[in-house]
């Protein structure tokens, strides 16, 4: 499984601090969210390549990520060309609509783009750094603290998971389309929950005689560097670039 | 099943998150200090199953579990199925921070309609399989109803879209009804406090 591919590096993305990152990714998804013209879709795709850029990530894994998202957003090329309303390209047969492929169309660019954004700054940091930065930003400290443990566990249950799944699998099991095929998966898929659930009391004891009050202390309080705040107010001025487009399109009532 | 970014309107997109921070703070408040745990190994075995892939007629799909999740933590699936969201977001890049709400009410919110009907009767050993097949098949019925809701409100050219959506998760929901049934019997069998049968481990929801 690959978890985390991208938090590893050494670019000025992965050492930025990681509240600032995630400030300034939130800010620039909403701007880019309520975008509905294209010229602005396509500007916050291209700062998006841009940060991409900056982060120097591994470029096959970049471009795998991406194909999977644009897979997912054929399904809107498949329908929306052929179902909107209003005037239409014909092709003998083929009616597509202009509205159809206009929206399809600025769905796939502002995807694109929340999706590089999303990548270069918040990927680039590793989980734990993200619940720390959450918990930093004044998000509620139990939901943070679920946040870890349940990272925590993830990769220990998976591992319990596959261990019964092989288990299966060298007894004969094939998987089909079949009752027994459910229930099976039911029984493996039940069991990895009594054992993530009593493991949980476990971890709940342990923690609970270490003195645990639901919060984590940091050694080391993260420190905001001159260079984080330039590529915060970086981000929040591109941010603002594609705003302005957006709202000098509507007003021009230009696509 | 979620929505990816970037294809949502302002307004479903500010509902979505108010109405998943709503759901998440009374959900927090339900899950104490000695219940933390459990719940995030829980959540964490949730993200697990998520990712297993069950084979259906040609090709497969993959669990949302959002009943059974709902059925087991109650109010506290909510929180439980916003950290499994943004760790996938972290990890794979499906959903991100402006459509997270959405994603929650879509994922939770219609694990626990769907199942709030059945809770109380999986203590009868008579009706627990149905009760709980209902639970998995109402409660993905629900999200891909939820997400269709949700384009079409944004734009009524995603009609056709999203009535594909609902058609396409069918099959989904009478996977995930059979899978949510054999754990609840297997669960009633091998671990009953899990379930709030034997309430001597886990404290009954107020």
């Amino acid at each position: 499984m690959d978890f985390e591919n991208f938090s590893a590096g050494t670019s000025i993305m992965h050492a930025a601090d990681v509240r600032l990152k995630l400030i300034g990714a939130l800010f620039f998804s909403v701007v880019v969210a309520l975008c509905h013209s294209l010229s602005g879709a396509g500007l916050a795709l291209l700062i998006g390549l841009v940060l991409l850029a900056g982060a120097r990530l591994a470029p096959l894994q970049v471009a795998r990520r991406l194909l999977l998202v644009n897979l997912f957003l054929l399904f809107f090329w498949g329908t929306l060309p052929f179902s909107a309303a209003g005037p239409a390209f014909d092709f003998g047969l083929l009616h597509i609509s202009q509205a159809g492929v206009r929206l399809a169309t600025l769905v796939t660019l502002k995807t694109n783009a929340i999706i590089m954004v999303f990548l270069a700054l918040v990927a680039t940091s590793s989980m734990v750094a993200i619940g720390h930065g959450l918990a930093a930003l004044r998000l509620p400290n139990r939901l943070c603290v679920l946040l870890l443990f349940t990272y925590r566990y993830i990769f220990v249950l998976q591992q319990e998971y596959q261990r019964l799944r092989r288990a299966a699998l060298l007894r004969g099991f094939v998987p089909a389309t079949s009752l027994h095929t459910y229930r099976t998966y039911g029984n493996l898929l039940g069991m990895t929950l009594v054992k993530s659930w009593q493991r949980g009391i476990r971890v709940q004891q342990a923690m609970q005689l270490r003195g645990f009050q639901g919060r984590f202390y940091l050694l080391t309080p993260p420190a905001v560097r001159g260079r984080d705040w330039l590529l915060f107010v970086l981000l929040l001025t591109a941010a603002s670039a594609v705003a302005v487009t957006e709202l000098t399109s509507r007003a021009g009532g230009c696509p | 099943m979620h929505l990816a970014e970037g294809i949502l309107s302002g307004p479903v997109l500010l509902g979505g998150a108010v109405l998943a921070a709503v759901g998440t703070g009374i959900g927090l408040r339900k899950i104490d200090q000695e219940r933390l745990m459990t719940t995030a190994l829980l959540s964490a075995a949730f993200f697990v199953a998520s990712l297993v892939h069950v084979p259906v007629g040609p090709g497969s799909v993959h669990l949302l579990l959002n009943g059974l999740m709902a059925l087991l933590l109650g109010w506290g699936c909510v929180p439980a199925i916003l950290v499994a969201l943004v760790l996938q977001a972290v990890f794979f890049q499906f959903g991100g921070f402006t459509v997270l709400g959405v994603n929650v009410v879509i994922i939770a919110g219609a694990g626990l309609l769907g199942s709030c009907m059945f809770r109380s009767r999986l203590a009868d050993a008579k009706g627990r399989a149905v009760a709980a097949f209902m639970a998995g098949f109402l409660s993905v019925a629900l999200a891909a109803l939820f997400m269709a809701v949700a384009l079409v409100t944004t734009n009524q050219n995603f009609l056709v879209t999203a009535r594909v959506v609902f058609v396409a998760h069918l099959p989904v929901m009478v996977v995930e009804g059979a899978i949510t049934m054999f754990v609840v019997g297997f669960l009633a069998k091998v671990q009953p406090e899990i379930l709030g049968l034997d309430g001597s481990l886990i404290k009954k929801e107020e």
